[in-house]
């Protein structure tokens, strides 16, 4: 099994960069219309994005309607140094945070996810052997339920970068531009928030395994 | 190079995004080939990464896109007054 997002840099000349290209010159020139289209296929990035930083649904899809419209008013400043979808993720970000910062939560987060960073050192759950939970345990909410609550529980910093990485595979470099941080950056983040995510979760999913795969007894997966 | 479980676990995640150098990346499989634990850790990390990345694990509200492009059409029939 492997985990599929690897580094792959964009490449300025793409099929997809140049016809988006063609489509947002066309927007600015007046066919307005034509950004419904130009979204859909970011609509999923731009919701998750927000909702690494909010963590609430609701907050999640205001600010993602927050950030398309104000992509549509600034559209003619977006310039192709930058994927299109990136820039969108950033504009999410940016919106979400200042979400955050006006209903005055950030406050208490940031000191901690300052510590956080200080903090060199990080274990992850000892754990003698693992017996791989199949994709099919997804079906059941309280697996879904356990993943999403693991996320919401890491600090907003390391939320963020997990989520564009590893949840929407964005490769680094992609991640780091709409973070506004280095590569190297996003990659320290990267290392804690996974190494948190396997603290958290490899023990209750091992404790958990005949409650919560018992349906999965008969298929052939490594939990029996 | 010889690595100790720490060192390992300091490289686990760029080991998976397969970032680390060759030389690294070997001493790093000759750690896992006989420690059990950062084997687990490892198996473990890539495992919950692959349920988190998929479709089910975090799914879109309903209703999400129509809402959305339902707001859009209202500021560009706005922006046409």
């Amino acid at each position: 099994m492997t985990v599929k997002a690897q580094i792959s840099p964009s490449l300025p000349g793409d099929s997809v960069a140049a016809r988006e290209s063609g489509v947002i010159a066309r927007i600015v020139a007046g066919e307005r219309e034509r950004f419904h289209e130009l979204v859909r296929p970011y609509e999923k990035a731009v919701y998750f994005a927000a909702l690494s930083v909010l963590r609430n649904p609701q907050d999640a899809e205001d600010t993602a309607q927050e950030t398309m419209l104000k992509a549509l008013k600034n559209l003619h400043q977006f310039r192709a140094d930058a994927k299109f979808s990136t820039w969108l993720v950033a504009i999410a970000i940016n919106e979400a945070r200042a979400r955050l910062r006006h209903a005055r939560t950030i406050k208490f987060e940031t000191i901690a996810d300052a510590t956080e960073e200080i903090d060199g050192h990080f274990t992850p759950a000892v754990i003698s052997d693992w017996r791989e939970v199949p994709l099919e345990a997804l079906e059941r909410k309280e697996l879904r339920e356990l993943l999403q609550q693991a996320i919401a529980s890491l600090p907003e910093m390391y939320r963020e970068v997990l989520i564009l990485r590893d949840v929407q595979e964005i490769n680094i470099a992609e991640t780091a531009l709409a973070l506004g941080v280095s590569e190297g950056v996003v990659k320290t983040r990267l290392r804690r928030a996974r190494l948190m995510m396997q603290k958290v979760l490899a023990p209750q999913l091992a404790s958990r395994r005949s409650s919560l795969f018992r349906l999965f007894k008969k298929g052939g997966g490594s939990w029996f | 190079m010889v690595l100790n479980c720490q060192h390992v676990w300091a490289e686990i995640s760029n080991y998976i995004d397969d970032t680390v150098t060759p030389e690294l990346r070997e001493a790093v499989e000759q750690h896992l080939a006989h420690c059990r634990h950062c084997a687990a850790v490892l198996d473990s990390t890539r495992n919950i990464l692959v349920l988190i990345a998929d479709d089910r694990t975090f799914e879109l509200p309903v209703g999400y896109s129509a809402r959305l492009h339902a707001r859009l059409q209202e500021e560009m029939d706005e922006f046409q007054k």
